[in-house]
């Protein structure tokens, strides 16, 4: 068995398919239950029941609402640009989709366990615009028009604080490798010593996925929903899979950079009894929990609010931060090393 | 043999595509093409073995230099009937610039040369090229890249002052100025009679006086000619 997996090009293939499977199904049964998660969470704190008659305390709802999805009429607007109509939806899931490839689940348990992980990621995340901005102007409409444009100025400004506050962490980890960065948290995680740079980061990741308070791409008061107003059916599904799908992501780009992924927070006894893969599951869900709960609290911000706190706030805080964090670490000496050339 | 198909594949894809961006008749599938030529390059160069070069060519070009042609391309209200009419005239020209262009990137690289003493140290087992290539940048070409970033540095105040207008309109917030409103600049409460209309007692028909002492002059679209009056009369309505 183990000679046909490793040393036959038909069973690496296989393997590979196997290894995609064992990462995407758990994520999509993650992303239905996510709905009915942000659905009671926010039912709770709004002293309602939230979704409670299909199933066991509406545990079969997101199935519900999966099949009620596909079973709609696709609908594509007169004079919308048909080929990237169609093409915007499947962009965007398939792009939160490859992304999970480099999350480590377990110390070297991760699908490709790349050199340069985090910038995979970035590179991933910084694509994700695309389908936004294709569904928005393909759509032939000026609401999803308005929201896209919206979408990609909001996502690029906010991944230039992300970019930043990286750095600052690479500069402590010394190595861009994924698995490595949580290594480096064996004896604190890093929102210990950068708490400021934690805050920043989530509050950025909420920007980038467009969550509230930041979710203007959607802005139903103003632009009835944003880029994906023309879509329906499938379409539509597949956006609402990718938007999870990436919360999810960058859930997990918290735990990974700051909670110290699939470490303990100590390293004693009972701990260290739980496997590490669980470890990180409770933090993406303590992460999903926050994003829900400041949705649940906050109102939407304004536009040049957004744009200010992006570039007028975070950007010039997480830049000081991040030449305070390499001054620091050169004084005392404690700057990794990854062996360069001299 | 399976390295070779996928350069092969992206080598294809990256030269259709590159010709479907000067070809092609809407200038927003010009840019899309333009996207997918800069994905296969990223491509070939993980074919290369360069992974940092092309997670960079992702990240920076991709991510945020061709969402910007995006954005100004389908904001650009573009007549394409008038756009081919000049085709001809500029055919020419741009064929010039390109061999140019051509002529130099062969004379470049048919003269290619690592600098001596630098190509061993890179070959160095278990040497990732993201430390390679910060080694060399960051020590022995410093002076270079700083070059390059007061370059840009350049570049990006001169795109400031060209944009940045001092003309104060309706539309500027201003947030200290936001931040300054106090309740009783905004907020009047008012007891009214049954049938009573808040204009009858000289209600918000325009703004308080105290408004437009701290909002920017020239919102809300009306300009008090004299504010000092205005505000007084403002005042004896409310009383």
């Amino acid at each position: 068995m183990a000679q046909f997996f490793y040393h036959t090009l038909v069973g690496q293939i296989c393997l590979m398919l196997l290894e995609t499977l064992a990462v995407l199904v758990p994520l999509l049964i993650g992303v239905a239950y996510l709905t009915l998660m942000e659905r009671k969470v926010m039912a709770a704190m709004q002293r309602r029941r939230g979704p409670n008659v299909n199933g066991p305390f509406g545990l079969l709802q997101a199935f519900a609402d999966a099949i009620k999805m596909i079973v709609k009429e696709t609908v594509i607007p007169a004079g919308a640009n048909r080929g990237l109509f169609l093409f915007a939806p499947f962009l965007t899931f398939s792009l939160a989709m490859v992304a999970w490839a480099v999350i480590p689940t377990g110390n070297g348990l991760a699908v490709a366990n790349i050199n340069v992980g985090i910038l995979y990621l970035l590179a991933i995340s910084s694509l994700g615009v695309y389908g936004i901005l294709i569904a928005g102007w393909a759509s032939n409409s000026k609401y999803a028009f308005l929201g896209g444009l919206r979408s990609a100025a909001q996502m690029v400004s906010y991944e230039v604080s992300i970019g930043l506050v990286i750095v600052s962490v690479l500069l402590a980890v010394g190595s861009l490798n994924l698995n490595d960065i949580v290594l480096a948290q064996r004896h604190v995680w890093f929102c210990v010593p950068m708490f400021p740079m934690f805050i920043v980061f989530f509050i950025s990741a909420l920007a980038e996925t467009n969550r509230a308070p930041f979710d203007l791409p959607e802005g139903e008061s103003e632009l009835v929903a944003g880029f994906f107003v023309e879509y329906s059916s499938l379409a539509f599904g597949l956006f609402f899979l990718g938007e999870y799908a990436n919360m999810i992501l960058m859930s997990s780009m918290v735990s990974i950079l700051f909670l110290g992924g699939w470490l303990p927070p100590l390293g004693i006894a009972p701990l260290t009894w739980i496997p590490g893969p669980l470890w990180l599951i409770f933090k993406i869900l303590f992460c999903l929990f926050v994003f829900i709960w400041v949705r649940a609290t906050f109102p939407r911000y304004r536009y040049d609010q957004l744009m200010r706190l992006g570039w007028k706030v975070f950007l010039p805080f997480s830049l000081l931060w991040m030449i305070g964090t390499a001054g620091f670490l050169m004084a005392t000496g404690l700057l990794p090393h990854s062996g360069g050339v001299n | 043999m399976m390295a070779q198909l996928v350069f092969y594949i992206f080598t294809a894809v990256l030269l259709f595509s590159a010709v479907m961006v000067i070809t092609a008749r809407n200038p927003v599938h010009s840019v899309l093409f333009l996207i997918l030529a800069f994905f296969n390059a990223s491509g070939l160069f993980l074919v290369a073995g360069a992974e940092f070069l092309a997670m960079l060519l992702v990240i920076v070009y991709v991510g945020a230099v061709a969402v910007l042609f995006l954005f100004v391309v389908m904001m650009l209200d573009v007549d394409f009937g008038q756009l081919r009419e000049g085709f001809q005239k500029y055919a020419p020209l741009g064929g010039c610039v390109g061999g140019v262009l051509f002529a130099e990137l062969v004379l470049a690289f048919s003269h290619w040369e690592m600098a001596p003493g630098r190509a061993a140290p890179l070959a160095a087992p278990g040497l990732t090229n993201t430390a390679a290539l910060g080694g060399l940048i960051y020590t022995h070409y410093v002076l270079l890249f700083q070059a390059c970033g007061l370059v840009l540095l350049v570049a990006m105040i001169g795109a400031i002052t060209l944009t940045l207008r001092e003309k104060t309109t309706g539309r500027r917030q201003n947030i200290t100025r936001q931040h300054a409103r106090t309740r009783a600049d905004t907020l009047e409460m008012l007891d009214l009679e049954l049938g009573e209309s808040v204009a009858d007692r000289g209600g918000f028909l325009r703004p308080k006086a105290s408004y437009n002492e701290i909002a920017v002059p020239g919102s809300y679209g009306l300009v008090p000619e004299n504010p000092q009056d205005d505000a007084a009369s403002n005042r004896e309505k409310g009383a």
